[in-house]
Formats: C-alpha cells, structure tokens, sequence
C-alpha cells in the first residue's frame, strides 16, 4: 500500500449539460484520511463534481481515480459496468434525501448490498447492520421501516448503509440540506465522530460552520471552477479572491 | 308462469360446485401468471434492446387492440392449425394471463417511471448493477405502488374468466347453464352463480385490502 498516493484524484474534470459547462476542467486531489468540505453557491457544479467521482454524472473530460484505480476507464460496455459496480462498493455516497429503500426495514437495509454483491451469511450482515447502528446510535430502530423515521433518523441510517460495505471514502451530498434544523446536529455529529476515524470524506455542504470545524481543507467552487482553496483558517479567516469573500460575507450576514 | 324456488339448487350442487371450483383455479392461476408476465413486459419495454423491445411493444399493441374472445378463440382453435395443440384449460389461463399481463404491464410501467430516481442512485452508489437494482429496488417498489390498479384487474379477470365457457370449459357460468338446460330454471342458477361471483369478489377484495395494508407501511 502507498500511503502517499492520493486516495481521490481528480484531472481536467469537465462536464456539460447541454450547451452549458458545469464543470470546466477542475483539479483536486483528497489525501489518505483527508476530510475535504467542497462549498459554493448553488449551480457551482459542487454536486456535479461529487458525483462524478463515483460515475453517478458521466464527465466529458477528465479523469476520476480512486486509490491508483481509473474510475472512468474507457471500456466496453459490459466490462464497465463489472469495473464501476466494483469501484462504487468502496465508495459510500450520502444523499440530500436520503434515499433510504422504503420497502425494506433498517437491517435490510443496510444488508442487502453486503448481501447480495458480497455473499456475506445473514447472521454476519444483522450482526455488521448492529454495529454500524450502534455507531450512528439507532441500534434500536433495527426492525423499523424507514416511514417510520425522523429525517435525522433516517440520514444516520443512510450512513450506517453506506459504511456497512467498508467503503474507502465517503461522500456526502449536502446531507443535512434537506434537514429540519433542530435534526441536523445528530447527523453532523455523526460525520464528525467518522472524521475523528480518518475515514477518508469529501463533503459538500452549505453549512460553513460545520466546514470550518471539521474539514482539512475548503475548496470554493462557482461556475464550474475552483476558486480558491484552502485550509479552513485561512479560508475562512483570510479568503485572498473578491468572489470568496462576496460569497462567505452574503452567508455570514445571512 | 313460474315462482322463483330456490329448494332446487342443493341437489345440484355438486356440478355448480365443480363450476365454482374451476373458476377459481382458472382465475387464480391467471392472476398469479398476468402479475408476473406483466412485470416482465414492463421491464422489457422499457430496458431490453430494442430487438427485442419492439417487439414486446407491438405484442402489447395487438392484445390490447383485440378483444378477449377474439384472442382465446385464436389460441384454442387458430393454433392447432399450426400444429400447435393446446387443451382448453391452457388455452384459457394463456389467453386470461396474456390479456390481463398487457394491461398491468402498462401500469407497472408507470409505476416504475414514478419512482424516484434517488431510488436508483442509492442503489448504484452501492454497487447494484442495473439489472439488480430493477430486481431488488425497482419492482419491489413499483409492484406496492400499483397493487390497487393491479387489483382492479384482478377482479375484472375474475368476472371475465366466464369467456372461457365459450371453449366448453365447465366454470361456474358455463356449469350453470348445464343445469339449466336440465331443469328449465335459468333464474334460479344464473342468480345462484351471481350469488357466487359476488362471494368470490368479496374475497378477493378481502385479501387486496389485506396486502394493501401490509405494503402501505412498506413504501
């Protein structure tokens, strides 16, 4: 294992939607155990550029690697879809809505992908859904159906899903976005405490408080570019582009 | 001028039972196949190759253009001229399933196209090819979705089993007619046999409410 190859690596990423270019040739690379906070106004192209790491937007340039593996090879199609099936269970992806599987119950869940594309036993999965539960602190909503949760509830549990394959890194999708306010503090507390863990996190999020306490590093996005980056202190304290701090000035007086 | 006189229906019984019995099986059978040839369909329409796509589509185009009759007459009596020779009994359920699987395609189809995209998205993200995500994520919950239309058909495929009658299938219209043609009481059996329809759709809603209720916490 190389522990100073990067463990996501961006290159040139570039994306159109139509005549429109949400993502224009941007770089970034996120290091082993990194937690890098991705902010910007909203059409910045930061969901774009999170989602293209792993293949849920197809980019138009670029390249995507995961720890020294090519994530938009060029292949055919069969073998593609063998490669990002393969490279997607060890990225764990967290939504602004969640998407919990409502026919399922928690444990289901959180089972079924170690389940059905890893093989693992049933008592092994239940046993692995608890843990993850316990970490998120719902080991009580096991048998619970998602309808039956807060959005708190059910962000944890999303969580709990997306750690239950092991993944290498974390994504997160603006996942307190859709929150009600009062509900958003459990499911940060629950990232950070990943963070105190090293689990490798690119997260993309409005919320710069949260960004500025537990990121590495802060990456500013507008119209599909990377403004300016940086650590936390001196993003936040000392932002050296106009745009940053016309960006940072609107959400503090906000 | 005959009175009504319903003491007459006991002693025949057991043919109006036999009728009953093999309306049951029939639509049960047709049911259950309809259900899953509808899901089929809708799958294929919408994420097979379009070899085999158009197909399906101008199939589903044909059934639902023609009437039931037209179709099990065409199976039972225009297939053996082919060389195809199916029993009465098949040629029934075949023409039922086919004819019912056309129209909850349709709706399982627009089931599936309701669904929320994150659905997807959550799957892949996991690692789901796209075919298990249909099969685990998809049509589970597009089938709980569509159970009352689904339903719906089910309860006209009961009432419609009767066409079967036309092939000489003994079922419960066809069994009354029977003993009619014996005893020269066409009210009293045919009232029976409504009578017994009528049962066999409060039964039948009975169970649809029952896995209503069941899938409703589940979506």
């Amino acid at each position: 294992m190389n522990d100073t190859r990067p463990m996501i690596e961006v290159r040139g990423a570039r994306k159109f939607f139509g005549p429109l270019e949400v993502l224009k040739g941007i770089d970034f690379s996120v290091a082993r155990g990194q937690i890098v906070a991705v902010i910007g106004p909203s059409g910045s192209g930061k969901s774009t550029l999170l989602r293209s790491i792993n293949h849920l937007e197809t980019l138009d340039g670029g390249e995507v690697w995961l720890d020294g593996v090519q994530v938009n090879q060029k292949l055919d199609r069969r073998s593609f879809e063998r490669h990002i099936n393969g490279v997607r269970q060890q990225m764990g992806m967290v939504f602004q809505h969640f998407n919990l599987f409502p026919h399922l119950n928690v444990a289901e869940n959180i089972t079924i992908a170690p389940i059905k594309l890893k093989g693992m036993a049933k008592a092994e999965a239940r046993a692995l859904a608890l843990k993850m539960l316990d970490k998120v602190g719902l080991a009580d909503k096991i048998d619970a159906f998602p309808a039956r949760l807060s959005g708190g509830q059910k962000q944890r549990v999303a969580i709990a899903r997306a750690l239950a394959m092991q993944p290498k890194v974390m994504l997160f999708d603006e996942a307190t976005s859709a929150l009600d306010p009062e509900l958003v503090d459990e499911v940060n507390l629950v990232m950070k405490q990943l963070a105190s863990e090293h689990m490798t996190m690119v997260i993309v999020t409005h919320e710069m408080r949260f960004a500025a306490e537990v990121a590495d590093r802060v990456i500013f996005m507008a119209d599909g570019a990377v403004v300016e980056e940086g650590s936390p202190a001196e993003f936040f304290r000392n932002p050296k582009q106009e745009r940053t701090r016309s960006f940072l000035k609107k959400f503090l007086n906000g | 001028m005959q009175g009504l006189d319903f003491s007459i229906v006991p002693e025949y019984w057991p043919l109006i039972g036999k009728g009953l019995w093999w309306t049951v099986v029939i639509s049960t059978a047709s049911a259950v196949l309809s259900v899953l040839a509808g899901i089929g369909f809708a799958l294929l329409v919408l994420y097979a190759s379009p070899v085999v796509r158009y197909p399906v589509r101008l199939f589903m185009w044909l059934f639902m253009g023609t009437p039931l009759l037209l179709q099990l007459f065409l199976i039972y009596f225009g297939l053996v001229q082919i060389g195809i020779d199916i029993p009465a009994i098949w040629s029934g359920i075949i023409a039922l399933s086919l004819h019912f699987a056309v129209y909850n395609a349709d709706i399982f189809r627009a089931g599936i196209a309701a669904l929320d995209k994150g659905q997807t998205e959550a799957a892949r993200s996991l690692g789901f090819g796209a075919w298990r995500t249909r099969i685990y994520i998809v049509v589970p919950q597009a089938v709980r979705g569509t159970v009352p239309a689904v339903g719906n058909m089910m309860i006209a495929l009961l009432k419609e089993s009767s066409i079967v009658s036309m092939i000489g299938i003994a079922e419960l219209v066809h069994s009354a007619q029977l003993v009619i043609s014996e005893t020269y009481r066409p009210f009293e059996f045919y009232l029976t046999a409504a009578a017994l329809y009528y049962g066999l759709n409060l039964i039948l809603e009975a169970v649809l409410r029952g896995i209503e209720r069941k899938v409703e916490l589940s979506r």
